[in-house]
């Protein structure tokens, strides 16, 4: 059993915890009117004064949050602090238009390294570990935010930073690095680095890792557990609420447990709005109940999760959420179904011999919707015959088939000609042209 | 008899054939033999070259699938219905041939035939007892 980093916090009664949720709630609510115009107009304009939240279930009268306001909001719109208190400052890459600008007070950090050091401690991390910390250092939070965390909990933190793939074994090697914080997918990108320079993962002293900032799945966790010899763990958050450390695996693995005394979870309907009840799958909305930078009010995260509470069989009491299985934006309506590519994905990696990368192509050729999957046709799924090749192909799309409900076309292409990005892959392209 | 062949997986995209062929011209290594079979979005190149286990290392590092198995290889006269005497008899001994490709051998004046039955041991039975020319690994690399 791993350290409980802190027991008040995280083991709390549910009537002690929605107390102290409701009390912080308030002064949110309160802080973020006062001090954010964007908030004064938004909730102006929804009818709701701070005066008017007496419960928990109060916070529903208040309006949602998304990136576009705080885009808009560009650079220093949503800072709630004044300027001379805030100490660091995060932004969140879009794929498009401006980034979303986060301010930092010094109690910001402090709660900051508090979640993070919740969640090492999680993974079994302590004070004896080397941490090797291969999340990009800077802007992006990744990195700071394991530092901030193992620094905490009296770690040894190596600031490898991601990239240079060759040198990373060489340091997990020589350092002794115990345990490895990245992205899933780079893990995978490590193992195959280290077949190629004959690197032994089994005689490495890495035992722990804490992936996250992608989506992965269970599949995923079995190939790098059997890929790294570790034991892998995930790992949620974004920069928009404070970075890593809202939400992190115990030693159980069914679920990650929410930083519930800090961050105030709901799980809304995307299309309704409306807020869904506990075990119900839909999109995660997060409230900031401490932070002073940049609060955050209902924010809409766009991923797709569901929560669920009573006591984890680690002793914690806070909240788990699954594993996010969608984004969505994301969520592909293909000839009217609901698809995320996450299910395609664990299809995928369900079947023997598939390597772990693929690109979904989606396109409408004639009025109608076609998909395609590109994997690589590595040497166990290479024949010197047509026929089985073919007969192969056939197999993964009538896998896929079975468990997505949805007919499409399996490529083979060349061995890593597919995305393997250091940090997130972009895997689906939507070539539809929806007029 | 039992020669070593080496398959190679190629996407269909321009110039991957010609890269694979680069790749073993580089290593001055010499192809003796070879075929492609086609579907509509991948390929399968085969070939029968004088070094396969170094063929295999060389397109395995320029990223190809490589597969390395064995196949049958006979000489066959280079006459009307010499090659079809040949199937026939291994058609009549219910041996399935997945596929066969043939070169010229310019010093014999006969053709030398590749050929993959599903079961390749049973393949040259039939054959053996037919009495086919079969050549050796030694005799095609040396062609
Ligand atoms: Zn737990």
């Amino acid at each position: 059993m791993s350290l409980i980093w802190n027991k008040k916090a995280e083991c709390l009664l549910p009537l002690e915890k929605e107390q102290l949720q409701l009390e912080r709630l308030q002064h949110i609510v309160k802080y973020a009117y006062e001090r954010v115009p964007y908030y004064k107009k938004a909730f102006d304009k929804s009818g709701v004064k701070p005066s008017d939240i007496n419960s928990l279930k109060d916070i529903e009268k208040l309006p949602f949050t998304s990136k576009a306001e705080l885009r808009d909001a560009y650079p220093y719109g949503m800072f709630a602090a004044p300027m001379e208190d805030i100490v660091e400052i995060h932004t969140s890459s879009g794929t498009t238009g401006k980034p979303v600008v986060m301010g930092y007070t010094i109690a910001d950090i402090e709660l900051w390294s508090e979640v993070m050091a919740r969640s090492l401690s999680m993974a079994g991390c302590t004070k004896t570990d080397i941490v090797q910390n291969a999340y990009g250092y800077g802007l992006f939070t990744g990195g700071l935010g394991v530092h901030y965390g193992a620094r905490k909990i009296g770690a040894n933190v190596i600031p490898i930073s991601a990239g240079n793939t060759k040198r990373q074994l060489e340091i997990i090697r020589d350092f002794g690095s115990t345990i490895l914080t990245c992205t899933p997918s780079y893990t995978l990108f490590l193992a195959e680095s280290a077949k190629e320079d004959k690197i032994d993962l089994k005689s490495l002293k890495l035992r722990a890792g804490v992936f996250g900032a992608e989506m992965w799945t269970e599949k995923m966790r079995e190939e790098i557990e059997k890929r790294l010899h570790l034991s892998a763990t995930n790992i949620y958050g974004l920069t928009e609420i404070i970075g890593p450390g809202v939400a992190q695996e115990c030693e159980v693995k069914q679920g990650l447990h929410l930083q519930e005394d800090v961050f105030y979870p709901e799980i809304i309907s995307p299309e309704s709005l409306s807020v869904l009840s506990e075990g119900k799958k839909g999109e995660l909305v997060l409230t900031t109940l401490t932070r002073e930078g940049t609060p955050m009010i209902r924010f809409r995260t766009k991923d797709i999760t569901s929560l669920c509470g009573g006591e984890c069989k680690c002793g914690r009491t806070t909240i788990k959420m699954d594993r996010i299985t969608g984004r969505s934006d994301d969520m592909l309506k293909i000839r009217g179904v609901i698809v995320f590519p996450s299910s395609i994905e664990k299809a995928l990696l369900e079947i023997n011999g598939l390597e772990p990368h693929y690109k979904i192509i989606i396109t409408r050729p004639h009025q109608l919707d076609e998909i395609e999957v590109q994997v690589e046709a590595s040497e166990s799924l290479f024949s010197d015959e047509i026929r089985h090749m073919e007969e192969t192909k056939r197999n993964i799309e009538n896998h896929i088939e079975k468990s997505v409900g949805l007919k499409l076309k399996v490529t083979l292409v060349e061995p890593k000609t597919l995305p393997r990005s250091e940090g997130k892959a972009k895997r689906v392209f939507d070539q539809r042209e929806l007029k | 008899m039992r020669v070593k062949q080496i398959s190679i997986f190629l996407e269909n995209k321009k110039g991957r054939l010609l890269e694979a062929l680069k790749a073993l011209g580089r290593e001055k290594i010499n192809i003796r033999a070879l075929s492609i079979a086609d579907t509509l979005d991948f390929g399968i190149l085969r070939l029968i070259v004088a070094d396969p286990d170094k063929a295999k290392l060389v397109l395995e590092q320029s990223n190809f699938t490589v597969k390395e198995n064995d196949v049958i290889a006979i000489a066959v006269k280079d006459q009307p219905g010499g090659l079809a005497d040949v199937l026939s008899t291994l058609s009549n001994a219910g041996i399935n041939v997945e596929y066969i490709y043939a070169f010229a051998d310019k010093q014999e004046n006969d053709a030398v035939v590749v050929l993959r039955t599903e079961d390749i041991d049973e393949g040259i039975k039939v054959l053996k007892k037919a009495n086919v020319h079969m050549l050796s690994a030694k005799d095609i690399y040396s062609l």
